[in-house]
């Protein structure tokens, strides 16, 4: 029989409020095993703990119940106290008389009964615990990060710099991201090439970073300190140890009709080419979809071209198999397709814009050399309308509920570099809420309206029509209570953000959370910001919600200090709760296999001793190491030999017995 | 003077930057004559800014601001409201012949229990 020890917690007024904890405390000691209860304000402080830590000590107790809060908050700090004072830490467990209980209900003699109940559970499961002992498994030192943007670059130089190896895995055959494609950038309106190209180059140089461009991550198995990533790099047509980077390929090349991704497809490029002077690595690569050599079978300039001899049709891709102890995802955003947003007429109407087509437009890299000249007749505009939120804090199905954050900020640089840069061009924005939040943020915005004369609008556009080559922009005026109406030449839309679409395959192949926009869930909105809730990997920029540089570099930094924290360690504690197979019920099936979301479970041939009959049996076997816990395969057993440490089927239905009693 | 110089006009003569005002109406919700106004301290901002004079010109507005100072005193941006419908009122009354109160009908609207000051003030918001 055990002894054991019941406390429960008032949590303040959470608890107590609605729950009459003597009550609990008096009705404990009428179960079984139970040697001992108590109350107490507050049960996870220093003195609460001392409570328990005393009566493990003074009353021999063998188990120890807390009733409080969730296990998520302070299970961890009981089991320490616990093991402490030398009780096995999967001796304790708790019932949550708070978000289960207090929190639900407002009616004390009803939150009184439940409490009573839950804490009836917890002590039937107690009596059934047996000691734990976690496993040790070594942690691999090494990083991989998945997307190269300003966020996985800066994770994977602080990961560098503390002496760890890091793998940038990136899709495009550069790094750099969306930030490679701005002009300047708020608050401060330097130049992005400027601060991002050094960071670049510091990546590609270092000796602990590792650069896989044109490459994408296509499995990942494993489990935190010991995951083995399957990286597949796309042929690139060139040779990556031959190409200097010297363009004269991408000059000779006769195919020049591909929109150039880089320019938002403003301009065209070459079949093989180099997406921007300033690329990471810097090789060219051939687009077999317009090279006329896959096309027709003809042509081979490029490769007649080449001194260095780097052209090589024949490439194919490759398949990298690599073990990480820790993955970063940073695959960042995109901006939302405007094809069913016909009031603006985005697709029928070159001189309405997106804000990205902007900044490519007033880029000196861009597609007009950097000159503010509108796409239909390359002509100076003299009036240009903003447009924000669009598809952004909408609700119909083109929409996105969420505010994508950065285009308030980048608007008023816009209005402002363009007002500062053309003096004579009226600037209007139109908006619903200015949202400039962040430091030197709302100073920035002001100064745009004060210094720079935009004028800032209240008010939706509700249409954009094509009229007599302008752009009548019918919009409203709410602080008017009035339509007004502007001839245009430049229509600039704030489209909104959202997740690469490679976001919901990373957060499969990673079983980690994504949200109902697709973003990827956070183990704790306030307190594990940067974490996934699946041990070693972490979230670094855009990938998990709509951030700016600014703060796309804090939590990609942030990310790495928790990569270098796990990295740091030779070897990291498992979860004891894992599966285990009952030799003698086990009968082979495959059952629990399949369903294993993480690959644990393999078959073995055993001779197992059966009532003192002897054979080879086809038993299942868990990995203990790979093993989280999930309790799938304890469902999928039909033999019912599958049992999960800490969570037997015994001890959950010894649960269920007591709350029905 | 077209109405946009005359906006003008009335930025300059005020002292009053339009384009400094947040939009949040503090101005108008401290105003004590609020009833009494077809528009309000915040519109006479907004208006001027945007190029809606021609209604401030129209109105009696101007006139019913009791010069209180309230706006002005609130104002989180220092816009000065008060100063502007003063630019206002002085613009409508330097236009010839637009005088609300002359002198020799005073005489009849006096009445014993009307301060002498109000009186003065009167023909200074009434008159040239
Ligand atoms: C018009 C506009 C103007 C802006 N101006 C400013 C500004 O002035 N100041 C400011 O602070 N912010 C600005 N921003 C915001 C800024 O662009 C972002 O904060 C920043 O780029 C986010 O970086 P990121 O690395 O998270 O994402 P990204 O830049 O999107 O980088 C993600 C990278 O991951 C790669 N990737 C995606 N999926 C995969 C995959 N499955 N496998 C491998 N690689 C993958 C992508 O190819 C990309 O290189 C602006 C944004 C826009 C749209
Ligand atoms: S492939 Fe050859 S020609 Fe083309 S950039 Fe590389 S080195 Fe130059
Ligand atoms: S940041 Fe501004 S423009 Fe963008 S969605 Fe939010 S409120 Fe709208
Ligand atoms: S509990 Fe079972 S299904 Fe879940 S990870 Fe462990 S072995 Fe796989
Ligand atoms: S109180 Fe000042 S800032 Fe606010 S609306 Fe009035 S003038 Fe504008």
């Amino acid at each position: 029989m055990q002894r054991i020890g019941v406390f429960i917690c008032w949590c303040g007024s959470n608890i107590a409020a609605t729950v009459d904890v003597k009550k609990v405390a008096a009705a404990a000691l009428n179960e079984p095993g139970v040697v001992f209860s108590a109350d107490y304000q507050y049960m996870c402080s220093a003195s609460g703990q001392g409570l328990v830590k005393d009566a493990i000590r003074e009353k021999g107790l063998t188990g120890v119940v807390v009733c409080s809060c969730s296990p998520r908050m302070h299970e961890a700090t009981f089991r320490k106290a616990a093991e402490s004072c030398g009780l096995n830490p999967y001796m304790v467990e708790i019932a949550n008389i708070r978000e289960h209980c207090s929190w639900i209900h407002k009616d004390v003699a009803e939150g009184t009964e439940k409490a009573v109940i839950l804490m009836r559970a917890a002590v039937a499961k107690v009596n059934l615990n047996q000691s734990l002992v976690a496993g040790k498994s070594d942690v691999v030192k090494r990083a991989l990060v998945i997307g190269g943007g300003i966020a996985g670059i800066q994770t994977a130089l602080d990961i560098a710099e503390a002496g760890y190896e890091v793998d940038i895995v990136e899709k495009k055959p550069t790094i750099g991201g969306k930030m490679a494609q701005l002009d300047k950038t708020f608050p401060t309106l330097d130049c992005s090439a400027c601060i991002l190209t050094p960071k670049m180059v510091d990546a590609a140089a270092h000796d602990k970073i590792k650069i896989y461009s044109y490459s994408e991550v296509e499995s990942v198995s494993g489990f935190v300190g010991n995951f083995t990533a399957k990286i597949r790099k796309k042929a690139r047509f060139v040779k990556e140890d031959l190409c200097t980077g010297c363009g004269l390929c991408t000059e000779k090349c006769p195919s020049r009709k591909t929109p150039n991704e880089f320019n938002e497809g403003m301009n065209t490029r070459s079949a093989i080419y180099i997406p921007f002077a300033q690329a990471v690595p810097k090789y060219a690569v051939i687009d077999p979809a317009a090279c006329l050599h896959f096309k027709t079978g003809k042509c081979g300039l490029c490769e007649r071209t080449c001194d260095a001899k780097a052209v090589d049709y024949n490439q194919k891709d490759e398949t990298i198999e690599r073990k990480y102890g820790a993955i970063v995802v940073a695959t960042g955003y995109n901006v939302i397709k405007l094809d069913n947003f016909g009031e603006y007429g985005y697709t029928e109407n070159p001189d309405v814009i997106t804000s990205l087509e902007l900044e490519r437009i007033m880029n000196a890299a861009g597609p007009t050399g950097g000159a503010l000249l509108r796409p239909s007749d390359k002509t100076h505009p003299q009036k240009i309308v903003f447009v924000q939120c669009v598809g952004s804090r909408g609700q119909r199905p083109c929409d996105k509920p969420y505010c994508s954050k950065i285009c308030c900020m980048y608007t008023a640089k816009h209005a402002m570099l363009i007002r500062e840069k053309y003096p004579d061009t009226e600037v209007y924005v139109f908006y619903i809420d200015v949202r400039t939040p962040g430091k030197n943020f709302e100073e920035f915005y002001r100064r745009a309206v004060e210094q720079y004369g935009v004028h800032y609008v209240k008010g939706q556009v509700g249409k954009v029509a094509e009229n007599a080559g302008k752009l009548r922009v019918y919009g409203s005026d709410l602080l008017m209570n009035e339509q007004i109406v502007i001839d245009a030449d430049l229509v600039v839309l704030a489209a909104a953000i959202e997740p690469d679409e490679s976001a919901k395959k990373i957060a499969t192949m990673l079983t980690t959370g994504i949200d109902t926009n697709n973003f990827l869930t956070e183990a704790h909105p306030k307190l594990r910001p940067v974490e996934s809730a699946t041990a070693g990997i972490f979230l670094s920029g855009v990938c998990q919600g709509p951030k700016d540089i600014p703060e796309t570099v804090s939590q990609a930094s942030a990310a790495a200090v928790k990569v270098i924290g796990l990295l740091a360690k030779d070897q990291i504690t498992c979860n004891p709760c894992v599966a285990r197979s009952d030799e003698l019920l086990c009968n082979g099936c495959s059952s629990c296999e399949k369903v294993c979301p993480y690959g644990a479970i393999t078959y073995i041939d055993k001779e197992v001793n059966d009532h003192g009959k002897r054979e080879v049996r086809r038993i299942a076997s868990v990995n203990e190491a790979v093993c989280q816990g999930c309790g799938a395969c304890t469902v999928a057993c039909p033999s019912g030999a599958m049992d999960l440490k800490g969570f037997t089927n015994k001890q959950i239905m010894a649960e269920v017995d007591a709350i029905c009693r | 003077m077209d109405l946009s110089e005359q906006a003008e006009n009335i930025k300059r003569i005020s002292g009053v930057d339009t384009k400094k005002c947040l939009r949040c109406g503090k101005c108008t919700a401290s105003c004590p004559n609020y009833e009494d106004m077809e528009y309000h301290p915040h519109q006479f901002v907004y208006f001027i800014e945007n190029g809606y004079l021609d209604r401030l010109l129209k109105s009696d507005a101007a006139f019913r601001c009791m010069t209180c100072f309230a706006c002005v005193e609130r104002c989180p941006r220092d816009v000065k409201p008060a100063k502007l419908i003063e630019a206002v009122r002085l613009t409508l009354v330097r236009q010839k012949d637009s005088n609300r109160l002359k002198p020799y009908d005073i005489i009849e609207n006096l009445n014993a229990d009307l301060p002498q000051q109000a009186i003065v003030s009167a023909m200074r918001k009434y008159t040239k």
